[in-house]
């Protein structure tokens, strides 16, 4: 498929839209149109075009170096970090191409938030981590009350209250994970983008990262990056697949599990690759 | 890569143990049938020992199953193969269990005078054997259509066992020394009737395995379905 920029419609094999079920009447949070990335020559992103709906829970699975890192970072510009990275295509955020030059990629970076497969606070105190977001925003408002919220949101308030000056250095890998999310929740963001959250995680950790996505998505719209399938399938309203730089299939989660159209993707998610 | 290899082997371990169990199953249905027809009490004997073994299948089956989903965590293909199985086990060991009713029924008609049955109840042996026989064929084969065929049939047996009822019930109330006789043929037909509807859910599983389709509690509409793209 030749995917073109311009609206999405469901195509039987590669479906840059999902049936759209419940999700309709919210609309697309974001919609990714034609893009590609390119490290140098080499290119890892093709064409994808995918819709994801408002306040939907989208996993992106694939085998490694599919590419679903590369394009769950051109969401929110990272790739411009990375020097040798160019992105073409377009991501729609509110009408807006946020791959567009005039865009500002910090501003991009607020409204769509980012968390990372290893927990990384910084050297400094609870409250400090999560304030800091809004302060070099310049946000307006009782900082207390911000960082009590957005550790309340990302189900860590209770654990912490009593030690809010002690540093972040000192929590679990698990609140640490917690603490990034509230830090990302801090600056009132749209759209979550987790790239393996609980990968370095226990099962209990895990879980509770989990539970908090569920509770998150009243609020948020998440594009969760896994290499758990049964994470994927657990925590997901509707599952990418991607295999060598293309999106393969595109469904909602329960399909993809138990019934996927694409031979790629039963040949991934049953264990049978390669 | 070895772990998955380990696993497509246990997954063949777990298909051929259910072949087994169907095959012990067939046979169980066969010799009920087979002494009630005959009436061969020694047959009908053979059929109350032989039920331990289905069972213990089950149990093996189940055991079996469980473990590769707490193990392997299956997805897609594997998910819909396994589960099934735990179905298609259980419902493998009722039609042992109705066999089994049959066989009892057969020794209990002894002491009632050899009068044949109606003519339908062998109508209703015949297909519900085949019934059996096909969805276990189907399941092997991976063979939605040959499935779907065999929901149509329980239709008949249905009807079989409605004719059988209405028959037996003016046998009865004509001459009630008929009545012991006519219960027991009542409960054969009853068993069989039950048997072709174990046929039913096998088929529907393997439909599921096959199309990832739940057609159960719809048949009459699967079957019109199935004739619009055959």
């Amino acid at each position: 498929m030749s995917a073109a920029p311009g609206p999405a419609t469901p195509v039987p094999v590669v479906a840059p839209a999902p049936p759209a079920g419940r999700f309709k009447a919210a609309g697309n949070a974001l919609e990714i149109r034609d893009v590609s990335v390119y490290y140098g020559d080499v290119h890892a992103v093709k064409n994808v075009s995918l819709d994801i709906p408002t306040r939907a829970i989208v996993a992106m699975i694939g085998p490694s170096g599919c590419g679903k890192s590369t394009l769950l970072r051109s969401l929110n510009r990272m790739n411009d970090l990375v020097v040798s990275a160019r992105v073409e295509g377009q991501v729609l955020f509110r009408g807006e191409n946020l791959i567009g030059r005039g865009v500002d990629p910090v501003e991009v970076r607020r409204r769509i938030g980012m968390v990372f497969q290893k927990p990384n606070p910084f050297p400094k105190s609870i409250y400090d981590n999560v304030a800091f977001g809004p302060r070099i925003n310049g946000m307006p408002g009782d900082m207390d009350e911000i960082v009590e919220t957005s550790l309340r949101q990302a189900a860590l308030w209770e654990e912490v209250k009593h030690r809010l000056r002690e540093s972040a250095l000192g929590l679990s890998g698990g609140q640490q994970q917690r603490l990034c999310i509230a830090r990302a929740l801090a600056v009132k963001p749209e759209i979550l983008l987790l790239d393996e959250p609980a990968s370095a995680l226990d099962p209990i950790a895990t879980a509770k990262i989990e539970e908090l996505l569920k509770e998150l998505q009243r609020e948020y719209t998440i594009v969760i990056v896994t290499h758990n399938m049964q994470q994927a399938a657990r925590v997901s309203d509707l599952t990418a697949f991607m295999y060598l730089g293309r999106l393969m299939e595109y469904n909602v989660t329960d399909d993809i599990f138990t019934n996927p159209r694409v031979r790629e993707t039963e040949d991934y998610i049953t264990g049978r690759f390669g | 890569m070895a772990m998955e290899r380990h696993f497509e082997h246990q997954l063949a371990d777990l298909q051929n143990r259910i072949l087994t169990m169907a095959g012990l199953a067939e046979e169980q249905l066969r010799s009920s049938i087979k002494s009630f027809l005959d009436r061969d009490a020694d047959l009908a004997h053979e059929v109350l020992e032989s039920d331990r073994r289905i069972d213990a299948m089950e149990n093996e089956i189940d055991e079996e199953g469980i473990h590769l989903l707490a193990t392997q965590q299956p997805m897609a293909r594997d998910l819909r193969l396994i589960t099934m199985i735990l179905k298609m086990s259980s419902d493998l060991e009722r039609i042992g269990d109705h066999a089994v009713n049959v066989a009892e029924s057969v020794l209990r008609l002894r002491s009632t005078p050899a009068v044949e049955p109606p003519p339908e109840i062998n109508g209703m042996a015949e297909i519900a054997i085949e019934m059996v026989k096909d969805a276990v064929d189907a399941f092997v084969e991976r063979d939605p259509k040959a499935a779907v065929a065999i929901l149509r049939r329980d239709d008949v047996v249905d009807r079989y066992d409605d004719s059988v009822f209405r028959v037996l019930l003016t046998i009865m109330m004509e001459n009630p020394r008929r009545i012991s006789w006519g219960m027991e043929i009542l409960l054969v037909s009853r068993n069989l009737e039950r048997i072709a509807d174990m046929a039913t859910n096998i088929a529907e599983d393997v439909i599921y395995i096959v199309e990832a389709r739940n057609v159960k509690h719809h048949a009459g509409e699967v079957v019109l379905e199935a004739g619009g793209t055959a």
